[in-house]
Order: C-alpha cells, then structure tokens, then sequence
C-alpha cells in the first residue's frame, strides 16, 4: 500500500515538473518583457496558440514532421514578436504603459479572432513527439511525454541562459532592461534590443504552446489557462526575475499536483481539478500582498 | 592642431523649456576643455545635446563630419558619454560594465583593452566579477571612467564626476583624467560645479550662463579672471 502510495506521489511530481515546465517557460517571457518594456504582455498566451496553429497547418496541410513543424514555428513566432514590437507596441511605448497593457489585450483579441477566422474554432489534434509510452523507472510509472517535455524545458532554459550570459548581446540585452538610457549611450540600439526581447519572449511561449497541445489538444483557448499559471508562476518567482519564473513555475506545477495527489485523503478531498485555476490566482493574490516581490525579485528601490 | 568637435548656434529644449540659446564651442584635439556655469546654465544639456540625448537643433561638426541621430550614434562615431551620477550599470558586474564600454567595437580586441584600461585602475582586476552597485561612489566613477575608455573614444565628455564624491577622490579621479590626456592624448570636454579644480585640470574653459556662452579663454586666464574668481571660485 504505502509503495503503491509512492509510487503515485513520484508520478505526480514528474507530471507536475512536465506541467511547471511549460509554465517556467511563458513565465520566463511575461519576465523578459516586463524586464524590458515594462509590462505584461497580455497576448503571451496568444501568440504562443498561434504559432502552434502553425505548426498544426505544416503537419496537417503540408505533410510536415512534428520537429520541422516545430522548428519552423519557432521561426515564425521569432519573426512574429520582432514585428509586433516594431508596429504595434513601439508606437505606443513611449509615455503612458497603460497604453501598452491595452495595446496587448487588444493583440489577445486580434490573434484570437485571427485564428477562429483562418482555422474554425474547432478542437484540432497534434500527435505528440514523444509518443504515448510509458515507461517503469524503479517502479514508477513515467510518461515519456512527460520526460521530454521537461527535457525541452529545461534546455531551452539552458539556451537562454548561455544567450543571456556569455554573448555579446546577451549583456547588451540584460543592459537594456536594466538601463536603457545608459545602454544607448554605450552604443547599444536599444529599440532593436527591445525587438529582440520580444522576439525571444513569442519564441519561448511557443516551445510552451507546442509542448502542452499533445496533451490537451489544439483548439483557440489553449494557452489561456497556462498564461494564468504563467502569470502566477512569474509573481511567485518576482516578476523581473528569470530564475525566479523558472522557480516559480516548477514549484506551480508540482504544488498544484500535489494538491491533486492529496485530495484522495479525507482531509483534502475537497480539493478537485476546478480549483487548480483559482489555486494559482490566490497564489497571485497572497505574493502580492505578502512579498510583492517575489521569492527572487528585487524590492523595488526608488532613487529621489 | 586640428579641430575635433565644433558647435555652432547649439540650441536644445527639454519640451517648451529652451535650455540651450546658442551655444558656440570648440574642442581641439588633444585638449582638456571645461565647461561652469552656475545650476541650470544649460552644462549638462550641452553634453546631451553632443551626443544627442535631448533635442536639439544647429551644427555639431565631430572630426570634419556634421554629427546627426541619436546618442548610439555618438558612439559609434567615437564619443563616450560619462553622464552626470555615476554612469554603471550597478545590477551588472563590473566585467560585464567594462565589455559594455566596449560594444561598439570588435569583441576581439576587449581583453587586451581591459588590461590596457586596468593600468589606470589597478584594483578593477580583482573586482571583476563584483556587482557595480556594490563598489563605492568614487569606485563606481571611476568605473564610469574606466568603461568609457573602453570604446577608445576620440573624444570624452564627463559630466559632473565631482558629485558627491569626497575632496580626495575628485582630486584622484582629474588627476587620472590629466594622466590619459597626457599619456594617452585623451581629448576631454569636462562639464564641473567644482570650477576650481576644472580650471586647474584643464587647457581652457568656457563659462555659461542661461543657456550661452558668457565667457571663454585659458583655463589660468579664467582662475585670475575677477568675475569668474567672485562667481565660481569664491574668494
């Protein structure tokens, strides 16, 4: 009984570092463009589910393979984030963030609209990568799905790690966010760096998107739950924090798995799938009231 | 001795406040060149308005070529801003501020540049991997200093480095500035309250007063100048 027992406590765990992957990943770009403009990017989500439909139209209409379709996405949504700063929100950035913030929900309603438009709202499959085998790794039972979407994660994050740290625009990208008056006196073309920020960002929610549509299926509102837990993930970790979204978002995914594991227990068997979304909103709700900035945020420090 | 930097009718406003009305300016290479003036007299808008971080309209002429667009490129035509408090990028380390100094040029020749750079600053060595924000207020200025030098710029414009440091660091921090002009050839425009020291590191001064220039000649002309002794040295 108690092996059984751990058995499922070890699977939950995994499946939740699976689930917290893909949250660590969006999170880390809502990090990256608050980083770098300043606000939430309200169509993170959005963007992600788009270009997702497009690798779902290589593979279905065009006859591509999952990873082709899955690097020409990556492409497109690189391409995709770089224009959307340079025609929507550069316009806008100047001045007043609300704008901004209003700018993004207005792109949530457009690409959702977009899609509907081109591809019907009707649920679409894509096969995943990784199969639908399970295997038994000392007597828990893993999906390999499960492995690779936490082995995608974790190197993406690796990437963005090197990006960020040993390359020459990586230093001026991180100089951009946290200087951009002193960045463009060292040379730096900070507009194109904020481009770039925002490139990287659609690129990392569309590994996010890619990753959770095998399992859920592919249908307009795919990332609209995963940019809620994203959003908590980011907070939780500290908002201009991108070991911090990272954090965050495994501690999400493998909380809210526990909880799920808990509920066969009397004491918390109140606890049902419904509540997972209004679990990650009260956990947005207490951060910010308790440490708004984060576990890993810096406190905001005004000079005057 | 040919002319690096000339301005002419220099005119900038912040919004409808007009901070410059005509500023006319020149910085010979190899020079040392300060800039007083009283709060307000339009110093600092003068180096922004060089290296184009406010708007400005008349002729800024940098090494025969007029001088357009914006502060990148400033510095991309060889001009290092050393803006007013302190210029780092305290979250990042100190390293990583020197490599930034360098951005508008090859990657390949940084290493050699930071050595070149450390003989002025000695202690930047051992410090790299600290962050900026933990150095102190004279350390971060001549950090400041220390990464503006890393563009090899043609021409330097330090805006304020006296302020809030102690007596003793400013003395250190003009005389290293003395050093690289001498050693090194280093052009400097210098904007300074502390007009003591600025007139006595420097070849000549320009004195302005609400946005023009009111007064201009040798650096030892102006310390024995009788308006300028009353106005800005005190005594």
């Amino acid at each position: 009984m108690l092996a059984a027992s751990f058995a499922d406590f070890m699977q939950q765990v995994v499946a939740g570092l699976a689930s917290g992957g893909i949250f660590a990943l969006l999170a880390l770009a809502l990090v990256i463009i608050h980083r770098s403009t300043g606000v939430i990017n309200f169509a993170q989500g959005e963007m992600a589910m788009l270009s997702t439909y497009v690798a779902w139209a290589l593979i279905t209409h065009h006859g591509w393979r999952y990873w082709p379709a899955f690097v020409a996405a990556l492409g497109f949504s690189f391409v995709f984030g770089v224009v959307t700063h340079r025609v929507v929100i550069r316009p806008v950035e100047r001045g007043n963030l609300l704008r901004v913030v209003i700018v993004t929900i207005g792109l949530l309603i457009g690409i959702n609209g977009f899609v509907i438009w081109q591809w019907s709202g009707e649920p679409r499959q894509i096969q995943s990568p990784f199969g639908s085998d399970i295997v038994n790794i000392g007597g828990v039972a893993i999906s390999v799905q499960d492995i690779g979407t936490i082995a995608v994660a974790l190197g993406m994050v690796v990437l963005l790690w090197l990006l960020f740290q040993f390359t020459k625009v990586g230093l001026a990208l991180r100089a951009v966010a946290v200087n951009p008056e002193e960045a463009r006196l060292v040379g730096v073309r900070v507009t194109w760096m904020l481009a770039l920020g925002w490139g990287l960002a659609a690129t990392l929610g569309a590994v996010a998107g890619l990753m959770t549509a095998p399992s859920v299926g592919l249908d307009p509102n795919l990332m609209q739950a995963t940019l809620i837990y994203a959003f908590a993930a980011a907070v939780l970790g500290g908002i201009d924090s991108p070991l911090g979204a990272v954090v965050g978002g495994l501690l999400l995914g493998v909380g809210l798995n526990m909880l799920s594991y808990l509920s066969q227990y009397e004491l918390f068997d109140w606890f049902t799938e419904e509540l997972r979304l209004p679990t990650a909103l009260l956990i947005i709700l207490v951060v910010l009231l308790v440490r708004p900035s984060g576990l890993f945020g810096h406190a905001e420090v005004k000079r005057v | 001795m040919t002319t690096l930097l000339e301005l002419d009718s220099l005119e900038a406003r912040y919004g409808p406040v007009q901070a410059l009305r005509g500023v006319s300016l020149t910085v010979t290479e190899g020079e040392v060149v300060a800039v007083l003036g009283a709060n307000g007299a339009g110093k600092t808008t003068t180096l922004r308005a060089i290296s184009g971080t406010v708007q400005r309209s008349g002729h800024i002429d940098f090494a025969g070529q007029q001088l357009k667009g914006g502060p990148e490129a400033a510095a991309r035509a060889g001009i290092a801003h050393v803006p007013e408090g302190r210029g780092t990028f305290v979250e990042l380390t100190v390293l990583e501020n020197l490599k930034l100094g360098a951005y508008v040029r090859r990657a390949r020749t940084v290493k050699e540049d930071v050595r070149r750079v450390s003989e002025y600053f000695p202690w930047l060595v051992d410090r790299g991997g600290q962050r900026a924000g933990t150095l102190s207020g004279g350390e971060q200025q001549m950090l400041a200093l220390a990464r503006a030098l890393m563009s090899r710029p043609r021409l330097l414009l330090l805006d304020e480095p006296s302020l809030g440091l102690a007596p003793m660091i400013v003395r250190e921090f003009f005389r290293t500035v003395r050093r690289l002009n001498e050693e090194e050839g280093l052009t400097v425009l210098v904007v300074e309250q502390d007009a003591r020291i600025a007139l006595a590191s420097s070849n000549r001064a320009y004195v302005l007063e609400v946005g023009r220039v009111a007064l201009t000649g040798s650096s030892s002309e102006l310390q024995g100048d009788e308006s300028v002794r009353r106005s800005y040295l005190g005594y």
